[in-house]
């Protein structure tokens, strides 16, 4: 088939497995991220792509051809590291040509790939800085079109973003995105950051411990998350447990809810809300009654955080559907079955 | 402490560091062949004896020739043995890093008689090219700090990111690692220059009674009859160690070399 | 290029010329040495290859004794006269900034690059009658007249803290310029004094590291093999010119060996001690 594929790859460092039999198929020009928390095995997996690691089991397929033992240097792709890695003796062109220069490019073909390189990330005329001499931003868009001088069949990132300031990193995820569309090239970028996940990936694949959790495109996996794991870390979310009664029903607190079932011979399950599908009604008219704990009203939009049981349920609503109640206060809250997803535990 | 007291204790340690060299400059400027100070007249006539007089002038070549070769040597040792022990994990190779370090950090006259025993039992006692060699082992420890301390400075992010663009090792070394190195070689080269220059006993048991180097003549000067020209060419060696120096920390960075972290901290 | 383990016979190759150098014209004189130590001198050549222990029986004298002692004491006076000095001056140097930090490092590297042997001759014209330092004096009208201050213990012993001292700052420079600043400025805002925090913060904190340079300082001070011999009188002579004079002017290769193996010993054992203590500071 065109395009990557993962196949069973484990990687051991002493005995600890920092990827395990991992599986993935990444389809030519998509744009996958691989998201987890820190040591969750993103990276490795991102470096034995790259041939930076070798995998202790497995093989890693590209357009139908095992590279599993092919070096970095002849695997013909780009990438991005979280530290730029541009190199400090070299200018702007002469980093974005090193790809080229190696190769014996003759000078004037260096320069017209440069020039067009420059155009391409908006910093004509900046051939001859020294890299010291840009902003972050600049940096960044220099390190990218140094990926890309040879147009590679793979474009990988690691962390690309994680060094710029909030508002330039959405900026620049936009703008990574529109780049690779216009490209078409495979794209695979390691984060821990699930909005730059969602903003720019056709396939988002969460990891955790090693393993593949989900992978799926990004509205599915906020919508349907697979495991507590994954609801978790995408987003945020209420993580309650559902319960069969004595007469086979599903409960939360102990109350039924209709339109929801437990999965075959389990009498108890997780189960994940999203704050914004959670109404704070009057005490009776919901699910089930709590108490408010605390109100924060940022703005744009204003959580309730009300107390059932042991557990503090979060509902977000808009300043348009003002819920209008103070600390203290006894509330009913509203979870509609439809939007209540049953996790695997 | 207040800066009045810090500016004293500052003054009194650069005074005692600076007083013999401002008496030798001092006397090295009389007009008369006599060693008084304050100087009586004032000629620079002694520094002109460096070049002129035979004796002297030979002695600087010896001793520059030896400085220029032993510190190449030292440095041609040292590249190779700390690009591996940064490259590759092989814990046993560290015995030669240990053995690298070993002659300066033990007592000089150790390593003099260990290379005298040496030299005299092979049978190339007082040629002058094992005062090369002698020197160049003697000193391999600058470079081989100096260029450590310049591989562990870089990035091994830039070496994975020229893999990833199609360099394999060789271009590598030739692109990224040897540019990026090059500072450190050339400090360690001058370190090991400098001191080669100045330094006497590892020469006076290697090749004391066939050549002389600049040290070895103001030594027996020394014994054998004061000259004024031994005080003018012992400024001219200040003068070339802090020219070196200088030149070092004016496009190098002094303090990195010297153990600061970053060249940024205060 | 990641660091990998050498994959092939190959990946060895850079090693072969450094090492065969080192291994050839350090270790084997090195054996050389300790077995010149065991050999007979002969008056006529270098030695006789033999297999006694009268080189090293002739050591345990009275004579040689008091040496190595007089060695051993000397050193340890330098080493502290030189950390007294050069520790607070470090630590107000680190404070300074960068600029006058590396004018003063090119000074000091420019002094401890300095042969021992104009080290020597300066001093001895420094504290000479004819062109010393009491000349000042007596143009001062301080003194009657100009004496001369060498050859005395004195005179060694400040030439060789003259020698050391850059080295011992030197040391000292890198414990001092990691030192974290905030321990300082936490004292500052506690109430200590500058002085207080320097004696209650930065000297606890380095008590290791101060150990470890009075160490290395000594066995750089039991190296000095020229200082005593300009400044001093025949009996203010340390092992190490001892060893030279052995060696070079009486001849007699096969004793300087063998003391020149006792002195490695010591050095050896005393760097062995400097590591330790690294180590431990580098656990806590």
């Amino acid at each position: 088939m065109s395009g990557l594929s993962v196949n069973d790859v484990t990687k051991k460092f002493g005995s600890f497995a920092a990827v395990d039999r991992v599986q993935l198929d990444v389809p030519q020009g998509t744009f996958v991220c691989l998201l987890g928390p820190s040591g969750c095995g993103k990276t490795t997996l991102l470096r034995m792509i790259a041939g930076l690691e070798v995998p202790t089991s497995g093989a890693i397929v590209l357009d139908g051809q095992d590279i599993t033992q092919v070096p970095t240097h002849k695997r013909n792709l780009g990438m991005v590291f979280q530290s730029l890695a541009l190199f400090p003796h070299l200018s702007v062109g002469d980093n974005i040509a090193y790809a080229l220069r190696i190769r014996s490019a003759s000078k004037a073909a260096q320069k017209a790939r440069v020039d067009e390189l420059l155009t391409m990330i908006h910093l004509d005329g900046f051939a001859d800085r020294p890299v010291a001499k840009l902003s972050g931003g600049q940096r960044q868009r220099v390190a990218i079109a140094r990926a890309l001088a040879l147009s590679p069949k793979l474009f990988l990132l690691d962390e690309p973003l994680s060094a710029l300031d909030a508002k330039l990193r959405e900026a620049m995820q936009v703008e990574l995105r529109q780049l690779q569309q216009q490209l078409g090239i495979t794209t695979i970028v390691v984060t821990h950051d699930q909005r730059e996940a969602m903003t720019m990936a056709d396939l988002v694949v969460v990891m955790g411990q090693g393993k593949i959790r989900q992978a799926a495109p990004p509205i599915d996996i906020y919508r349907q998350p697979a495991d507590s794991f994954v609801a978790d870390f995408i987003g945020s979310t209420n993580l309650l447990e559902l319960r069969a009664d004595s007469t086979g029903r599903a409960t939360i607190f102990g109350q039924p809810v209709a339109g929801l079932s437990l999965p075959d011979e389990l009498t108890r399950a997780p189960l994940s809300v999203r704050p914004e599908d959670v109404h704070v009604t009057a005490p009776g008219h919901g699910t089930i009654d709590g108490t408010v704990t605390f109100v924060r009203d940022l703005g744009g939009t204003i959580e309730t955080f009300v107390q059932v049981g042991d557990k503090t349920i979060v509902a977000v609503a808009t300043p348009r559907e003002r819920p209008d109640v103070k600390a203290g206060q006894s509330v009913g809250v509203s979870l509609p079955a439809a939007s209540c997803v049953v996790l695997r535990s | 402490m207040s800066a009045f007291l810090r500016r004293l204790y500052f003054t009194a340690v650069a005074l005692f560091l600076a007083a013999p060299i401002i008496v030798v400059a001092g006397v090295s400027v009389n007009e008369k062949q006599d060693l008084s100070f304050p100087p009586e007249g004032f000629s620079l006539s002694w520094y002109g004896q460096i070049f002129l007089d035979p004796g002297w002038r030979q002695a600087l070549f010896a001793s520059v020739v030896l400085a220029l070769a032993s510190a190449a040597l030292a440095v041609a040792i040292a590249l190779p043995l700390a690009w591996f022990l940064w490259r590759r994990i092989a814990p046993w190779a560290n015995v030669f890093q240990i053995l690298g370090l070993a002659p300066f950090i033990l007592p000089p006259v150790i390593t003099a008689l260990g290379l005298l025993t040496f030299w005299a039992t092979a049978g190339f006692y007082g040629q002058p090219w094992t005062a090369v060699i002698s020197h160049a082992i003697f000193f391999v420890t600058l470079p081989l700090v100096t260029l450590s301390l310049g591989f562990a400075s870089i990035d091994r992010a830039l070496v994975e990111a020229a893999s990833t663009m199609g360099a394999d090792d060789r271009t590598v070394l030739k692109t990224v690692v040897l540019p990026l190195i090059l500072p450190y070689l050339v400090s360690g080269y001058a370190f090991a220059f400098v001191l080669s220059l100045n330094e006497y006993i590892v020469a006076y048991m290697t090749v004391g009674f066939t050549m002389e180097t600049l040290p070895i003549k103001i030594f027996n000067a020394l014994r054998y009859g004061y000259t004024p020209t031994m005080a003018s060419v012992s400024i001219f060696f200040v003068a070339i160690a802090a020219l070196v120096f200088g030149l070092i920390a004016r496009f190098g960075d002094i303090r990195r070399l010297l153990g600061a972290l970053s060249s940024d901290g205060n | 290029m990641r660091r990998e383990r050498p994959q092939s016979f190959a990946d060895y190759t850079p090693l072969f010329f450094p090492g065969l150098m080192l291994v050839v014209f350090f270790v084997v004189p090195f054996s050389t040495m300790i077995a010149v130590s065991f050999f007979r001198r002969d008056p006529t050549g270098f030695y006789t290859r033999d297999f006694v222990f009268d080189n090293y029986a002739r050591f345990l004298s009275t004579f040689f004794g008091g040496v190595l002692g007089f060695s051993l004491l000397l050193a340890i006076g330098v080493a502290i006269c030189c950390v007294l000095i050069a520790f607070p001056f470090t630590y107000l140097l680190t404070q300074r900034p960068r600029r006058v930090q590396t004018l003063w490092l090119v000074g000091l590297l420019s002094v401890l690059s300095l042969s021992e042997v104009i080290i020597g001759f300066a001093w001895s014209t420094l504290l000479s009658r004819t062109a010393g330092i009491t000349n000042l004096f007596v143009w001062l009208g301080l003194m009657e007249a100009p004496v001369a201050l060498l050859p005395s213990v004195w005179a060694v012993l400040i030439g060789m803290v003259y020698q050391a001292l850059p080295y011992t700052i030197l040391v000292l420079y890198p414990a001092l310029i990691r030192l974290d600043p905030t321990l300082l400025e936490a004292a500052r805002t506690l109430g200590a004094s500058p002085v207080r925090a320097f004696l209650n913060v930065v000297t606890p904190a380095l008590r290791n590291t101060l150990v470890a340079t009075v160490i290395m300082v000594f066995v750089f001070a039991l190296g000095s093999y020229l200082l005593p011999q300009i400044l001093g009188r025949p009996q203010h002579w340390t092992l190490s010119v001892l060893i030279t004079d052995q060696a070079i002017y009486q001849s007699n290769m096969p004793f300087a060996a063998a003391m020149a193996v006792f002195l490695v010993l010591i050095s050896l054992a005393l760097v062995g001690l400097t590591l330790m203590i690294g180590r431990r500071e580098n656990a806590t």
